[in-house]
C-alpha cells in the first residue's frame, strides 16, 4: 500500500505529534509513504474564499505531482481532505476550469488529469488496511477505555463530494477503528458537529462554547477521551480546552488523541514515540486507564 | 414494511417535559417520513401535531429533524433512514422554539430574513416606457438563491445558532443565519439594486457574514441545493472587494493568503499574530505560553517549500488571483 503522503501545514507546525505518529504507525500497518515535500497548502477553505481559482490550482498541482509519482494522495487532516475533495469535484466536471489550471501548471511540466484518488489516514485504515488486519496487529487492546469520536466537518460534509454514495459507512469509521483498537466508542450528538476553530479569532465566545459543549457532552456520556482525525479540531479541543472550560464555567480535563496516536497505542508503541506528552490536556489519565506506563 | 418511528412529543400546555413516543406503522418502499406521520395521525393518534401542505418539496412546511438532522419529511424516504428496519428518530427542527410536537415557531426565522431587507431597492428608475433589463447570465447567477423555499432546514442545522442558544441567546437575536444571508446575496448580487454597499456594510457587524463557522451543515441539509454557506463566503469576498476590511475575519484571511503566497505553507505564528487586533494579542498570551510549555509552539521558522516550488506557487497566485467566479 503506497501513498503520496500530504502531511499538511498543521502537522508540521502546532501538531508535530501528529506528523510523528503517522510516521511511527505507517510501517507497522504496511503503509509505504512518500512525503510530498514540494506540495503547497490546500488553502484550508480560506484561500478559496479569497480566490477559488488559486485554491483549485494549488491543489491540482498537488494532484498532478501525485499522478507523476503514480500514487494516490493520502492526507491526515479532515480539513485537507474536504478541501481536496471540493477541488476534485470542481475540476472534475468543468473542462474550462481544468484547462485554465493546467495552463498555469504547464510552466512546471505538470498536468492534472482527473480523476485522482485522494484519501486520508482514517479511510485508509478501514478501506486499505482493513479492520480485520488492524485487529490482528493490535498488541495492546485499549480495554475499558471509553473514547468519543470527533470527525471534523470537512471529512463528513458535503457528502456528495466525499464519496458517501459508494461508501455510506464513512461516517462510522472512527467508531469502527476505536472498537478495532479494543476501546469502547462513546456516542454523543457533538461527534459530527463543528469544533469552532474557524471562528476562533472572529467570535471567540461562540468558538470556545462550541468546543466546550461537545467536550462536556462527551464527558457526560462517559468518555475518557476523544479521538479526532483533524488537527484543527485538535487545536480547539485540546490547546483551547482550558479557555473553553472558562467559557463553560466548569473544569473539563478531557484528553484528545490524534487518530494515529490511538492506533499507535493499540499497536504497542510508546507514548513518547507518539508525542503524547505534547498535549495541553494531559493524556496521562487516559494512558493509566489503558495500562500504558512510561 | 413495518417502520418504527420514535417521535419527540411536547405540549407546553401540559406542563410536562418533552418525551419520546414510539409508533409502528406500515409503509411502502417509496413512502416518505411525512406519509408515515400522516398515517400515524389519521389511524393511531390524532393528537400528534405536525405542519405540512404540498407534500411535493415546494412549500417548505414540513422541515423537521429525522435521525438527528433536519430535512423535508415529504422528501425523505423512510427506507433511506432505516435500511435494515432500524427505528427512525423524528423530532422538531432545532434552533427554533417548539410550539407543539413537530411544529416550530418560524417567527424568529422570518424576523432574521426581514433584517436583510429582502426586497429590491433600485438604484435608478426604470428606463422610460420600459422595465429594468438585466442580462440573462446575471440573473442565472442569482437563481441558485432564488430556489430557496424558506423551509428553515439550514437554520435548524446551523451550529453557530446552536452554540449561541446554548449560551442563552434568543432565537431572533445573534447570528443572522444561513437562510437570511443567502437571501442577502440574492439582492447584493442583483444588478438592479442600488444599495449593495449599504447591504454589505450592514453584514460586516456582529451576527453577520464573519460569524459563520464553515461547518457545511446548511450545504448538506438544504433540500434545494441553495448551498447557503457558499453564498456567505461569496458575500465575504464581495465585502472585501468593496473595501470593508476592518474585521478579524478579513485580517485572518489576508494573513493566511499572504503566508501561502510567500511560503507555500502556513506560518501559524504569523497567522495568529495578524488575525487579531493589537489589544487582542494579550488575550492570546496564555494560550501561547501553554503551547510553548507543552512543546507545541509552531516553529519560529516554519516549514518552507523548496525554492522552485515557492516560485511555482507565486506563479499560480499571479495567474489565478484576479479571476473572479462568474
Amino acid at each position: 500500500m503506497k501513498f503520496a503522503w500530504f502531511p499538511g501545514c498543521v502537522s508540521r507546525g502546532a501538531c508535530r505529534e501528529l506528523y510523528a505518529s503517522v510516521k511511527a504507525v505507517a510501517p507497522i500497518l504496511g503503509l509505504e509513504l512518500t512525503e510530498m515535500t514540494e506540495a503547497a497548502c490546500t488553502g484550508a477553505g480560506v484561500i478559496s474564499e479569497h480566490s477559488p481559482g488559486v485554491a483549485d490550482a494549488l491543489n491540482a498541482r498537488t494532484f498532478a505531482m501525485a499522478q507523476k509519482m503514480g500514487l494516490p494522495v493520502m492526507n491526515n487532516c479532515s480539513t485537507c481532505m474536504g478541501v481536496m475533495a471540493g477541488v476534485q469535484a470542481r475540476l472534475g466536471g468543468d473542462g474550462t476550469a481544468l484547462g485554465r489550471v493546467n495552463g498555469v501548471l504547464k510552466a512546471e511540466a505538470l498536468e492534472y488529469k482527473p480523476p485522482v484518488r485522494v484519501t486520508n489516514f482514517l479511510w485508509v485504515l478501514v478501506e486499505d488496511v482493513g479492520l480485520e488486519k488492524l485487529k490482528s496487529l493490535v498488541k495492546r487492546p485499549l480495554r475499558g477505555v471509553r473514547l468519543g469520536p470527533f470527525y471534523g466537518c470537512y471529512i463528513l460534509r458535503p457528502e456528495a463530494n466525499l464519496g458517501f454514495g459508494e461508501k455510506p459507512e464513512r461516517g462510522k469509521y472512527l467508531e469502527q477503528v476505536i472498537a478495532a483498537c479494543g476501546g469502547d466508542p462513546v456516542d454523543y450528538e457533538g461527534k459530527d458537529k463543528c469544533c469552532g476553530f474557524p471562528i476562533l479569532t472572529m467570535n471567540r465566545k461562540n468558538s470556545l462554547s462550541m468546543a466546550g459543549d461537545h467536550l462536556l457532552e462527551a464527558r457526560g456520556n462517559g468518555a475518557h477521551g476523544l479521538v479526532t482525525p483533524c488537527p484543527l479540531c485538535h487545536l480547539n479541543l485540546d490547546a483551547q480546552q482550558p479557555d473553553a472550560a472558562k467559557v463553560k464555567g466548569q473544569r473539563i480535563d478531557l484528553p484528545i488523541l490524534h487518530l494515529p496516536q490511538l492506533v499507535g497505542l493499540a499497536l504497542g508503541l510508546e507514548p513518547k514515540d507518539l508525542g503524547l506528552g505534547k498535549h495541553i490536556v494531559s493524556t496521562r489519565p487516559l494512558l493509566d486507564r489503558a495500562g500504558v506506563g512510561g | 414494511m413495518k417502520a418504527t418511528l420514535i417521535v419527540r412529543r411536547y405540549d407546553p400546555e401540559s406542563g410536562k417535559p418533552p418525551y419520546d413516543q414510539t409508533y409502528t406503522v406500515a409503509v411502502g418502499e417509496s413512502e416518505v417520513v411525512l406519509d408515515a406521520l400522516i398515517k400515524i395521525r389519521e389511524e393511531q393518534d390524532g393528537s400528534l401535531a405536525l405542519r405540512c401542505s404540498c407534500r411535493s418539496a415546494i412549500c417548505g412546511s414540513c422541515a423537521m429533524n429525522m435521525n438527528g438532522h433536519p430535512g423535508l419529511a415529504c422528501k425523505t424516504k423512510v427506507a433511506a433512514l432505516s435500511p435494515h428496519g432500524e427505528p427512525v428518530q423524528v423530532g422538531p427542527g432545532g434552533n427554533l422554539p417548539v410550539i407543539k410536537d413537530l411544529v416550530v415557531d418560524m417567527g424568529p426565522f422570518w424576523s432574521k430574513v426581514r433584517q436583510v431587507t429582502p426586497w429590491l431597492r433600485p438604484g435608478a428608475p426604470p428606463p422610460a416606457n420600459e422595465e429594468y433589463r438585466v442580462p440573462n447570465e446575471r440573473m442565472l447567477d442569482l437563481s441558485g438563491m432564488m430556489a430557496c423555499i424558506m423551509c428553515g432546514a439550514c437554520v435548524m442545522a446551523c451550529t453557530v445558532l446552536e452554540a449561541e442558544q446554548g449560551q442563552g441567546g434568543k432565537p431572533d437575536e445573534g447570528f443572522l443565519g444561513p437562510a437570511a444571508l443567502a437571501k442577502a446575496l440574492r439582492f447584493v448580487g442583483d444588478p438592479r439594486d442600488g444599495t449593495s454597499r449599504e447591504r454589505l456594510e450592514a453584514l460586516m457587524g456582529g451576527g453577520g457574514i464573519w460569524d459563520c463557522t464553515h461547518c457545511f451543515e446548511c450545504v448538506q441539509r438544504c433540500p434545494k441545493g441553495v448551498a447557503p454557506m457558499d453564498r456567505i463566503l461569496e458575500l465575504r469576498r464581495r465585502a472585501v472587494d468593496a473595501g470593508f476590511t476592518d474585521h478579524n475575519g478579513v485580517r485572518h484571511a489576508q494573513a493566511f493568503v499572504d503566508s501561502i503566497r510567500k511560503h507555500g505553507q502556513l506560518d501559524e505564528n504569523y497567522l495568529a499574530r495578524k488575525s487579531v487586533t493589537f489589544g487582542e494579542l494579550f488575550q492570546m498570551m496564555p494560550v501561547a505560553l501553554r503551547m510553548l510549555l507543552a512543546g507545541k509552539m509552531p516553529p519560529m521558522f516554519p516549514h518552507n517549500l523548496p525554492g522552485d516550488s515557492r516560485e511555482d506557487v507565486k506563479r499560480i497566485f499571479e495567474a489565478m488571483e484576479e479571476e473572479k467566479p462568474a
